[in-house]
């Protein structure tokens, strides 16, 4: 409620091949000692760019803009931050296409309005040397034909229908659509005989 | 058709369907702590929305605490800051906070289950991937994120997809010198680390039915390093016997009517599951990580793998966990020079891990330029550990007794790696600068394997010491 559907992204891509990046990475922890989001984009895979030394995808200027970020396997695993989609939002990605993301990741970037896609590992491979050949293409993430499309074709995306949907209805902040159940909240409490203390 | 145990609270705390197959699923237990929640609490404040079910959320401070003097202001004044909002939170919204004046607190997923907070049947929620701990007690419990958070306070509720269930059955028996911690290290090297995305873990077999709750703790803990949001035990007489006299436990008469309820809670006999994998206890040994993620890991005789012997898929990772943790193929696990010691985290710093790894410290002496650091899970346990004279134990082995907090499992206090130093760690994350240092390393291993490395400042199988 609230929240604008979420059809189509379209921009500019990033490609970063390492599989298993888990949100430490992302963020590091001595960077969460604040009590906002503000300004986490600064910090975002802090660690990983310095010790690439300018060779890190963040830091290539073919990229530069981009807000769609192509990744390997099981993406975001790890730790439950918010912190991690929120500091590449903050950074400019828009959207996510990869091999698999981890469940808390993903579910944190639906909750932020941010669509994660996955494609055949082979569709992947072709998608990520086709922004590298070529990074000032257009990349579109498709979510209601359910597709990534770059210059060399078009890609099946899969995406959990619950996410899809509620990027596409624009109930992807879930606050409202939770308190619609009004008193029902109350009435599954009482039938829980815990509640009141058996 | 039998029932599994999470079908059964799953269909109790449904409060309906939501669009595209989510469920909205009551929260019973809602733990907070100062990271993830000051996000939350201003949003929920800009939308003029108050928290709906006060009572049942509580709070603590555990992940920017300082180990080493707890006397405020805290030194760190961003760490002062953090714990300041989340103690003015809890005043405006009427949430128990358990402070360090309350004598109550420590790392969320340690004082949960001591206070009796966490129990069979109910479902959890905590901003905090290891929240998969309390299921332990057969409760289904939710690592979330801070805009959940948001949604749990407002609602009490969380929208989530069912997941699959998958029954590990880990049969016959553990060998001396071997733990939970081997256990569930050794299942994550088995299923890897995304193997369990989408599944809820479901831990049985008779090494399991012989664990203590300390010991399921620890398995369920680290299911998420598994890829499993959640993990789950059934709840036995040795869950019930834990629970009782617990502060938040129900007492009396009460206490044997939760009983009944308890144990109807547990999975049938001939439940469905979505799979199921079996392991044998008795091919467990010490497993220590030599890589970047919990699932890159072996026994302690074993060898750091071969670039070339693993599959193609798996070799760019590999070639990047042995770069960063600066080992080469073929090198015998046993033997790789520590410089830090760590015994603490959510994972293994209760009074039981502590007590395994006083019997090592007993033997000996921490090598000489060894950092070796004792950080207890909870004020609780700090109490305990005392009256037992482990602190003493610990203190006059070289070990440094700390109080309690998340500490150097992930670094968000003072206690952190410095440069490449190499650290044997009983917490759960071994990935690139977890500990604080970016080039930081970390070895996964036991609590009583920490304190072997920290004796002989390098890895040791415990076994060879007790």
């Amino acid at each position: 409620m609230g929240s604008d559907p979420v059809v189509r992204v379209s921009g500019r891509g990033c490609v970063l091949r390492t599989h298993d990046i888990d949100t430490d990475r992302i963020i590091p922890a001595r960077f969460m000692r604040q009590v906002t989001f503000e300004g986490l984009e600064k910090y975002l895979f802090v660690d990983d760019r310095a010790q690439a030394k300018g060779e890190h995808p963040l830091d290539d200027e073919r990229f530069e803009g981009a807000s769609i970020l192509v990744v390997g396997r099981n993406f975001g695993c790890g730790s439950s931050r918010e912190h991690a989609p929120q500091s590449l939002m903050r950074h400019g990605f828009r959207a996510f296409v990869g091999e698999s993301f981890a469940e808390i990741f993903l579910g944190n970037c639906v909750a932020l309005g941010l669509p994660c896609v996955t494609l055949e590992p082979a569709d992947l491979g072709t998608l990520m040397d086709s922004i590298d050949l070529e990074p000032a293409q257009e990349i579109a993430v498709d979510l209601e034909r359910q597709c990534v499309r770059c210059r060399v074709g078009t890609f099946a995306a899969q995406q959990a229908e619950d996410a899809r949907s509620r990027l596409l209805d624009g109930t992807w902040d879930a606050t409202g659509v939770l308190l619609e159940a009004g008193d029902a909240i109350e009435s599954t409490a009482a039938g829980l005989p815990y509640i009141e203390g058996f | 058709m039998g029932r599994s145990l999470l079908d059964k609270v799953w269909d109790l705390h449904t409060v309906g369907e939501l669009s595209g197959g989510q469920t909205q699923l009551f929260v019973g237990l809602h733990l907070i702590h100062e990271v993830t929640s000051p996000q939350a609490f201003a949003a929920l404040d800009q939308q003029k929305l108050r928290v709906r079910f006060p009572e049942r959320t509580f709070a603590t401070a555990d992940h920017i605490v300082p180990t080493d003097s707890s006397a405020r202001p805290l030194q760190d004044a961003l760490a002062e800051a953090m714990l300041a909002r989340l103690e003015q939170n809890c005043r405006a919204h009427a949430i128990q906070f358990f402070d360090h004046a309350s004598g109550r607190q420590g790392i969320v997923h340690v004082i949960g289950p001591e206070l009796g907070l966490s129990q069979p049947g109910i479902t959890i929620a905590c901003g905090d991937s290891h929240t998969s701990t309390h299921g332990a007690f057969g409760a289904i419990a939710f690592g979330i994120g801070t805009s959940q958070v948001r949604d749990v306070l407002a609602s009490q509720c969380m929208a989530v997809r069912r997941p699959r269930v998958r029954r590990i059955e880990v049969s016959g028996a553990l060998s001396a010198g071997v733990y939970a911690k081997d256990v569930i290290l050794s299942i994550i090297r088995r299923l890897g680390v995304k193997g369990g995305i989408g599944f809820a873990y479901e831990y049985g077999g008779d090494v399991i039915d012989a664990m203590s709750m300390e010991e399921r703790l620890t398995v369920c803990n680290m299911s998420v390093e598994g890829g499993a949001r959640v993990g789950y035990v059934n709840p036995d007489e040795r869950t019930f016997d834990y629970l009782r006299a617990r502060e938040f436990a129900p007492k009396g008469a009460a206490y044997e009517r939760a009983r009944v309820w308890w144990t109807s809670i547990a999975s049938d006999p001939d439940a469905q599951y979505d799979d199921r994998i079996a392991l044998a206890g008795e091919e467990i040994a010490p497993t220590v990580t030599w890589g970047i993620n919990p699932g890159q890991n072996a026994a302690v005789h074993e060898r750091v793998p071969s670039v070339d012997r693993v599959s193609i898929e798996e070799r760019a990772g590999v070639e990047e966990a042995l770069a960063h943790m600066q080992l080469r193929s073929g090198d015998p696990i046993a033997g790789i020079p520590i410089d830090v010691a760590f015994i603490g985290s959510c994972t293994n710093s209760r009074i039981s891990d502590l007590r395994e790894a006083a019997r090592v410290a007993e033997m000996g002496h921490v090598a000489t330029g060894v950092r070796a650091l004792v950080v207890p899970g909870s004020q609780e346990v700090f109490r305990q550990a005392e009256s037992e004279g482990l602190h003493e134990v610990f203190r006059s082995a070289g070990f440094e007794w700390r109080e309690p907090g998340c500490s150097m499992c992930l670094a968000m206090n003072p206690d952190k790696l410095v440069g490449k130093e190499m650290c044997a760690s009983s917490s759960n994350r071994n990935f690139k600068g977890r500990q604080g240092s970016p080039t930081g390393r970390t070895l996964l291993m036991s609590p009583a394997m920490v304190a072997a490395a920290a004796l002989r400042g390098q890895v040791t199988d415990v076994r060879e010491i007790l």
